[in-house]
């Protein structure tokens, strides 16, 4: 497909047509439109699309879109990490010791458990570029430390594996809302009001929206996705991300901090699956030591469904989020549409297979390879 | 969501409230289960096949959820999706009450009648605002099953604890003993979990205590080192032995004339009993004014062959 051999491929014109088919996150544009249709068609009266359920899809899309970010820049940067389920277990029971348990105030758990599950990501990253083994490997043992730590500390310590009560504790807490808060309550307020949006019919809350804001949640994962998104595509740091992952020993060669780079990229995997893990206690008021399971496979799932590479150099933030959307969207659809919830993993498979297959024809475009 | 129409049709009961002309009878009343297992949980199979019964036989359509991978905080965002859906019941666990009594209270706030399951207690269940929870307390099946020793003649008994930091195992005992009419006293081991543990604290006790006519034990951990302990005191089958749940050694052992009974929380009646409560209450408004207990099923070795061949569908 590719090149006349005369011109420089970096100056050669490539026509607007062709531009916007390679686009990493083609594929996943697609998905999304496709995946908005169907549910539209087969879930359209179910509440999928009332205020309710636009948020309840929202929330779990969110969620998919945290952990992806950091998955995705991991990926672009040459590298994988299976921990974060298990580093999303172990955050939340961090969080959960320290502030319960110990005592302590939330807001020091919090920024404590940021601080420890950076350093095991720092701890990790230096691992694989140290020894030059697989991330793949080396995560995949962090998975099994991690979550035996999670099930071991309350268990030693608190003698079961959930531990609860945070929410008595965070209240009053300067930093805890803002990661269990919620924004524009004035707002849903008001529309429920003037009737636009549904309200409790009794109990305590009758009267009240049903929907009673944005979690926090949702806003961290716009934040993380536009902060990842403009780092990658708008400075030099991005570059470098893009550099490592593609060809690392090329990367070297022109100066570019490969190691240090890959480093900070699996610290900020473990900084994202922090934020989820956080939201999600402060939300939910406890810990357990299964929280997080399989969240790994999402997240990568999701970065995917996005149009990124699994061997690394190339991608995209937006695609991994809408990847994650796509991903949410479908999860809780499903329920909507009343399919049952075993088929789940049936449509993640063959989601996932068509959009590798879809992916891997865009970059036979984009490289020229047969 | 198609097949509930054809189950109505061929539903007597449906029928029979259909003619009747009940006013909510007309419309398609929808049930959804929410449980805490993730799906390799073999136990929830036989939840499902009593949901899917009730269903069939009140001609309701019922729809089971779960968190694929057994995570809470994934089933509570189950529950909000449920409540969006907007249900006429909803059938749920309180597996654990922090992640999962917000939304299942929003539930019942916007106006969906709730159903507690299986986990959770009906303090618990009061508290969220359900209508009742239909399980199995701990403390009056051990009160049960208590009782059914005394009627067999029992005055003593060891409590086998395998698990004494978990409330709920002591109350299991201390029903038992309040059945029994006795003191729980010393009665009640902290056996450990550690089966040669669990076995020579058995043992020992019993040596020490020569005169007790009975053991409780409150699980395979604890059922399975018991056993062998009896065995080799020469006791098994002279000492009056019950146990709860049926898993590991304990239906070869009932079979064996080891093992009395063993007590059955009867899953089935958990998702089976919900669908009907809430059909009669949305169709008639009638609805029972307690919880209802679906277990002590005392399982012996008479209706063993029913329970083996219907185990992991109905039993």
């Amino acid at each position: 497909m590719s090149s006349t051999g005369m011109v420089d491929e970096r100056i050669k014109k490539t026509s607007r047509l062709r531009t916007a088919f390679i686009r990493p996150e083609l594929g996943a544009i697609v998905g999304v439109v496709a995946v908005f249709l169907f549910f539209a068609i087969f879930a359209g009266d179910s509440g999928m699309f009332n205020p309710q359920g636009v948020l309840n899809w929202s929330t779990v899309s969110a969620q998919f879109v945290i952990i992806a970010v950091g998955a995705c820049m991991l990926m672009i940067a040459g590298e994988f990490d299976l921990s974060v389920g298990s580093m999303i277990g172990f955050a939340g029971m961090s969080i959960a010791i320290m502030s319960v348990t110990m005592a302590w105030p939330v807001w020091l758990a919090i920024l404590l458990t940021f601080a420890i599950c950076m350093s095991i990501g720092a701890l990790t990253g230096t691992i694989v570029v140290r020894t030059g083994l697989p991330s793949f490997i080396v995560s995949l043992a962090f998975l099994f430390i991690l979550r035996g730590f999670t099930i071991f500390f309350p268990q030693v310590i608190e003698r079961r594996t959930i531990i609860g009560g945070i929410s008595e504790r965070a209240e009053g807490d300067w930093l805890a809302p803002l990661f269990g808060g919620k924004v524009g309550e004035g707002f849903f307020r008001w529309l429920a009001e003037m009737d636009i949006i549904a309200t409790y019919s009794r109990g305590a809350r009758a009267g009240e929206p049903m929907v009673s804001g944005i979690p926090m949640l949702i806003v961290w994962a716009l934040v993380l996705v536009i902060v990842a998104h403009i780092v990658l595509t708008r400075t030099r740091f991005g570059n470098w991300i893009f550099a490592s992952g593609g060809d690392a020993q090329a990367a070297r060669y022109v100066g570019v901090p490969v190691n240090r780079v890959k480093i900070q990229m699996f610290m900020f995997t473990a900084f994202c699956a922090t934020v989820f893990a956080t939201c999600q206690v402060i939300e939910f008021g406890s810990a357990g030591a299964d929280r997080g399971l399989l969240k790994e496979f999402e997240a990568i799932i999701a970065v995917v469904i996005g149009g990124a590479l699994l061997t690394g150099g190339f991608g995209s933030v937006i695609g991994a989020a809408l990847g994650a959307i796509i991903f949410g969207v479908v999860q809780q659809g499903l329920f909507f549409a009343g399919v049952e919830s075993s088929l789940f993993r049936v449509f993640l498979g063959v989601i996932l297979l068509f959009a590798v297959i879809l992916n891997t024809y865009i970059r036979r475009i984009i490289t020229g390879e047969r | 969501m198609k097949a509930p129409l054809k189950t109505m049709a061929v539903s007597a009961v449906a029928a029979v409230a259909l003619i009747g002309g009940a006013p909510a009878a007309a419309e398609d009343l929808r049930y959804v289960l929410v449980s805490h297992a993730d799906d390799a949980d073999a136990w929830w199979n036989t939840i499902q096949n009593g949901l899917a019964l009730g269903g069939e036989q009140m001609g309701v359509s019922v729809e089971y959820r779960n968190p694929p991978t057994g995570d809470l905080a994934d089933m509570a965002r189950i529950i909000e999706q449920v409540t969006a859906s907007a249900p006429h019941g909803l059938i749920t666990t309180l597996a654990d009450p922090d992640v999962l009594s917000g939304p299942i209270s929003a539930a019942v706030d916007a106006g969906i009648d709730v159903i507690i399951i299986n986990s959770g207690t009906p303090e618990q269940a009061r508290a969220v605002g359900a209508l009742m929870y239909v399980g199995q307390p701990e403390y009056d099946a051990g009160f049960a099953a208590g009782q059914r020793a005394a009627d067999d003649g029992i005055t003593s008994f060891l409590c086998v604890n395998h698990y004494i930091a978990q409330p709920a195992s002591s109350e299991r005992c201390q029903g038992f003993a309040d059945g029994l009419g006795v003191e729980l006293g010393n009665q009640m081991i902290d056996s450990g979990v550690d089966p040669s543990e669990v076995q020579n604290r058995v043992m020992a006790y019993l040596n020490a205590n020569p005169e007790t006519e009975a053991v409780l034990a409150l699980g395979p951990t604890s059922a399975d080192p018991t056993i062998r302990a009896l065995d080799q005191m020469g006791l098994a089958g002279d000492i009056y032995f019950g146990t709860f749940d049926l898993g590991g050694d304990i239906v070869p052992a009932i079979r064996d004339g080891i093992i009395q009974w063993g007590i059955d929380q009867q899953p089935f009646l958990q998702a089976y009993l919900p669908v009907i409560v809430l059909a009669n209450y949305h169709r008639f408004g009638v609805l029972p004014g307690n919880n209802i207990n679906s277990g002590p099923g005392f399982v012996t070795a008479d209706d063993l062959d029913l329970v083996a061949e219907l185990a992991g569908e109905y039993r």
